[in-house]
């Protein structure tokens, strides 16, 4: 199974779970992601050192999306 | 995004390296110079003199603290929250990486600028060469996060777009390594040590 994540205060939290075989889990996933990215979080798919990949459809592909919240200069 | 800052790229930051490095050296050399004089001029003056000096090392030394306090670690969340963020964040580096972090809560990834150390509040660039270093301030604005996500969101942020990261950041200081690593805590310098070794190979 693929998962959505979002860094939260509890370490993270599994927002979607889907299976490319499995329509249903998919369309469950990119209503969970679309909300997310309405909600100003960034889509993130880490794909091993030094790279990743800023997403903003589901990469049903993809074992994991995690979601961010934007960074600010301190 | 910081729409009224250019965007950064090598040859902005190697540009801002050496203003810092100029606005260094135009701190202490009034200072320097004005004990020479002074001294020159009435021996008996050298306690003022000595305070100039003192000065002219101080104010770049507090400069350099500035830097090192980017990667001062920040208070803890709930200890399950702290074990599940750091199950992701060592999902997402490989074995050294998490060995190192594991050593010193610091990541090092190995940028197009540099190799950085990226930490829960802010991030060092060694760069190429391994002498300088750049100190930039950058962070996700949720205090509630715990350290592994806070180093997450900056580790997703360089890996995504290491410019932009570079251009949204804050720049707290530049200057030579030797000198950022005097004024971090000791727990932190094996990974500074491991960013130069990366950044001479």
């Amino acid at each position: 199974m693929s998962r959505l994540v979002r860094m939260d205060h509890t370490g993270h939290s599994t927002i979607a779970e889907w299976s490319a075989t499995d329509p249903e889990s998919i369309e469950a996933a990119v209503a969970a992601l679309r909300r997310e990215l309405d909600s100003g979080a960034i889509a993130v798919v880490s794909e091993g050192e030094g790279q990743a990949r800023q997403v903003r459809e589901l990469p049903v592909e993809a074992d994991m999306v995690i979601l961010r919240r934007p960074i600010a200069g301190g | 995004m910081v729409h009224w800052r250019p965007r950064a790229d090598r040859r902005s930051l190697t540009r801002r390296g050496r203003l810092w490095t100029l606005t260094t050296v135009a701190h202490a050399v009034p200072f320097v110079g004005v004990a020479i004089v002074l001294t020159a001029l009435e021996p008996l003056s050298f306690p003022v003199s000595a305070i100039l000096l003192a000065k002219a090392w101080i104010i770049p030394e507090l400069y350099a603290q500035r830097g090192g306090n980017v990667v001062r670690t920040r208070p803890r969340a709930g200890p399950e929250a702290e074990r599940r963020s750091l199950g992701l964040l060592g999902d997402l580096v490989g074995h050294d990486a998490r060995e190192l972090a594991g050593a010193t809560g610091l990541v090092l990834e190995r940028g197009r600028l540099g190799v950085w150390l990226v930490g829960e509040a802010g991030a060092l660039l060694v760069a190429p060469g391994g002498r300088r270093v750049w100190c930039f301030c950058v962070s996700v604005p949720d205090r509630q996060l715990p350290s592994g996500d806070r180093i997450a969101h900056l580790l997703l942020a360089l890996r995504t777009d290491e410019a932009g990261l570079v251009t949204v950041a804050n720049l707290a200081f530049s200057g030579a390594r030797w000198r950022v690593r005097r004024r971090i805590s000791r727990a932190l310098r094996p990974a500074l040590d491991a960013a130069a070794a990366a950044a001479r190979g």
